[in-house]
């Protein structure tokens, strides 16, 4: 067989006349290239050089317009009408009155004065998560990624452990968690088996909004302490030699030192945890289902219900719930760039 | 080297050819569906054999999860993107997408006279003459009890006409003797609170047909429900530890032995027979009675045709050939269904069971059907049911849980109702 393939010119290696198994990769990518080439070069005739980039862009920005602008527009489309029918020709032009609806409040402090109470507990309970989460999941990478970067025995082996939870699906970390917190769960297994009376931890809303946040950043903590632990590595040995020989205490180099180098990569872990905490859905949505009541219901799992699970399903004032979301989400990012730009410019 | 490779691809053509030619003849349809037991299975045999007397038509059966009819088909309906047979519970919801068998059914008569009453259930506003489907099973919502719980606390078990406060406080007492967990349990979904709120009262409708939901009957249900959650009848970890209208059944936990009695329906019957066996004596009661009527809901799932299938004929067809009696006959035997059928409902099934738990189940909930409230009947066959039941659920749990009082949960049931069907309204 290769002997047959090496009777052709295409697939001799050059010096040694030899067959090539790579050439079998290499000689169809030529063909292509060859084949493309002459069109590349007439549209660079035609457009110059300056619009090339453009074009190499062009097939990605495509696939991006279609797949992430494109369904940006249709849902605000879909925002701004009414009725249960899916294709947007088919539905009932209604302007801003599904925002109207969602934004109708007595006093925005008390969700039950709103129209869509709903809407406003979904919100209140997001932002109750994601400032106690953020706050503890900052802390806890920053504190599990400086000591990771200390020389303690097995370090590779720790480093692995506290990026394990990350490879693991949503729903696989809230099913672990569910079974470990059931009332015949692991924990009150423990629990009976010291004295104490079992925990019914999902009927609580204090404990089920505990779980909720301690379980996001269990399983989400190795990702952020990475960055952390990237940006530690980065810091010059120098500098901490320095501050050794002037005998300056541990604390001052972490403040002086540490935090003010470390403070780029901490703004990026803010603001990627302030994002997807703002995102959270799937693990809650499996440990929880938002209960009890409505004390775990998140602003995502607000717009699932009202889109898909309702009889009557409402995909105007989802998209209308969802608009809102991507406009918070659109301030959290600019506020990333301007806090960035002010930290440049000293 | 060439040449080889072009007789290689040459005579895999023909090869494909050959091979694909019976499979363009013939015509693929696609049936959806989902499991509470073995229904599945039997289904299945049933279609081979209808395969097998007729081999231009092949049928594929897709199993889902029951979440995914309720979710993901009427999307997909929606898209015209659906199967060309469903098993459905939505009945009336999803009925705009159903096909109206009538043109291709040689008998249509027959139709008429064995599933008579439940037809209409698939019928949209203002139809009465289509014929969609038929009832895979018809369910009576009802309460099970564990018996040797009972017999064990020495507790007698209430009698024929027995109220639910009756039923409330013997369950509690074999609980408290026994440390059983949850002395009654429901399931979460307002199909089932509709029952005995009936029972207690409630005429769900107003004069003019439109729903109202909130009266003094179904107030007298709800508050006994919120009493009871409260005072640890009820375990509000089963209803309190999700949101919204999320259904939560708590088959495990009486299977676990770990509830005295449970509120569910006729369906759980196939499931007990095989999980509990003769662990414990399960029991099936009748319908608990309110001043108004000792009733369940009646309920179901339906086989339906699906009006953008490419091979009406042949979904005529196949709809047709399930729908004898003799196949029905076989399919509620089997699966230990409550008939759907008129004529096998009078005549009797042979239900597959030697287990006197299941054919006693089965005989209290198939004598359960007449005493059904015709209000009851009314609520099953409204097209928006659903809303009022989620709205019932969602609502009624955040009032347990202590986030609404049920006097402000009642004000969202209405609203949730009203701008939901506007909604709808406005769209069509």
């Amino acid at each position: 067989m290769n002997s047959e393939l090496a009777e052709h010119s295409q697939f001799k290696d050059a010096e040694t006349g030899q067959f090539n198994p790579k050439s079998l990769i290499i000689w169809p990518l030529s063909q292509l290239f060859r084949f493309i080439e002459w069109p590349m070069k007439r549209i660079q005739n035609l457009l110059g050089l300056g619009t090339m980039p453009y074009i190499f862009l062009l097939p990605n920005l495509c696939f991006f317009g279609l797949f992430v602008v494109l369904p940006l527009f249709v849902n605000f489309a879909f925002s701004l009408t009414g009725g249960t029918n899916l294709y947007l020709d088919e539905r009932a032009f209604t302007g801003t009155e599904q925002y109207a609806f969602l934004l109708d409040c007595g006093n925005y402090a008390d969700p039950l004065s709103c129209r869509e109470d709903r809407f406003w507990k979904g919100l209140f309970n997001t932002a109750i998560f994601i400032t106690l989460q953020l706050t503890f999941l900052v802390l806890f990478s920053l504190i599990t990624a400086l000591v990771l970067n200390k020389k303690i025995r097995a370090r590779g082996f720790f480093r692995s452990v506290y990026f394990f939870p990350v490879l693991l699906s949503p729903v696989v970390v809230a099913l672990i968690w569910k079974w470990i917190l059931l009332r015949d769960g692991i924990l009150n297994a423990w629990l009976v088996e010291l004295s104490f009376d079992k925990i019914l931890f999902f009927v609580s809303p204090a404990w089920a909004m505990f779980w909720a946040i301690f379980i996001s950043i269990w399983a989400h903590m190795g990702f952020y302490t990475l960055i952390i632990l990237a940006g530690l590595q980065a810091i010059p040995p120098d500098l901490y030699e320095a501050a050794e020989m002037d005998g300056t205490k541990q604390e001052r180099i972490f403040w002086r030192i540490t935090l003010p180098l470390l403070w780029p990569n901490l703004l990026v872990v803010i603001v990627l945890a302030l994002i997807k905490g703002v995102q959270t859905f799937d693990e809650v949505f499996v440990l929880t289902g938002g209960g009890p009541g409505t004390a775990t219901q998140f602003i995502v799992q607000y717009i699932y219900n009202t889109g898909f699970t309702n009889q009557i399903q409402n995909f105007g004032l989802a998209a209308a719930a969802s608009v809102i979301l991507g406009v918070v989400l659109f301030a959290l990012t600019m506020f990333q760039l301007a806090a960035t730009r002010w930290k440049d410019n000293g | 080297m060439l040449k080889k490779l072009r007789r290689i691809l040459t005579a895999g053509s023909v090869a494909m050819a050959v091979w694909a030619t019976p499979l363009f003849a013939e015509t693929q349809l696609r049936m959806t569906w989902y499991n509470d037991g073995i229904e599945g299975e039997v289904m299945r045999s049933l279609l081979d054999r209808f395969e097998a007397q007729n081999s231009d038509i092949k049928v594929t059966l897709d199993v889902v999860p029951y979440k995914s009819i309720m979710e993901s088909l009427p999307v997909q309906l929606a898209a015209g993107d659906g199967p060309d047979i469903a098993r459905v519970t939505d009945l009336g919801g999803l009925s705009k997408y159903y096909m109206d068998l009538r043109p291709h059914l040689s008998d249509a008569g027959y139709w008429e006279k064995s599933f008579g009453p439940f037809l209409k259930w698939l019928r949209q506003p203002g139809d009465t003459s289509a014929i969609s489907g038929f009832m895979t099973q018809l369910t009576v919502t009802g309460p099970y009890v564990n018996k040797t719980l009972f017999e064990q606390a020495e507790v007698p078990m209430p009698g024929k006409g027995a109220t639910w406060d009756d039923w409330a406080k013997a369950s509690k007492q074999v609980a408290d003797k026994l440390e059983i967990p949850i002395p009654m349990a429901w399931d979460r979904s307002g199909h089932r609170v509709s029952g005995p709120a009936i029972a207690m009262g409630a005429k769900m409708f107003d004069g003019s047909g439109e729903p109202a939901l909130i009266d003094e009957g179904l107030k007298r249900m709800t508050q006994r429900l919120y009493d009871w959650h409260q005072q640890g009848i009820m375990a509000k970890e089963l209803w309190g530890s999700v949101s919204g209208s999320t259904y939560l059944g708590a088959n495990e936990d009486f299977t676990n032995a770990q509830v005295v009695m449970y509120m569910s329906g006729s369906w759980q019957i196939p499931q007990f027979a095989k999980n509990i066996g003769d662990a414990f004596d399960w029991w099936a009661v009748p319908a608990p009675c309110g001043p108004a009527a000792c009733t369940g809901m009646p309920g179901g799932a339906a086989l339906v045709a699906m009006k953008d299938t490419k091979h009406p004929e042949e979904v005529a067809k196949l709809m047709d050939w399930l729908a004898q009696e003799e196949n029905l006959a076989e399919f509620y035997g089997r699966t230990l269904f409550i008939p759907g059928h008129l004529g096998l409902a009078e005549k009797g099934v042979d239900f597959d069971t030697e287990d006197p738990r299941a054919k006693h189940a089965l005989e209290t909930f198939a004598g359960a059907v007449p005493g059904i409230s015709p209000t009851a009947f009314d609520l099953q066959g409204y097209v928006y049911n659903r809303v009022m039941f989620n709205a019932l659920i969602s609502r009624l749990n955040e009032a347990i849980m202590g986030e609404l009082t049920l006097d402000q949960a009642y004000k969202r049931m209405e609203q949730d109702i009203q701008q939901q069907i506007a909604e709808k309204k406005r769209g069509s």
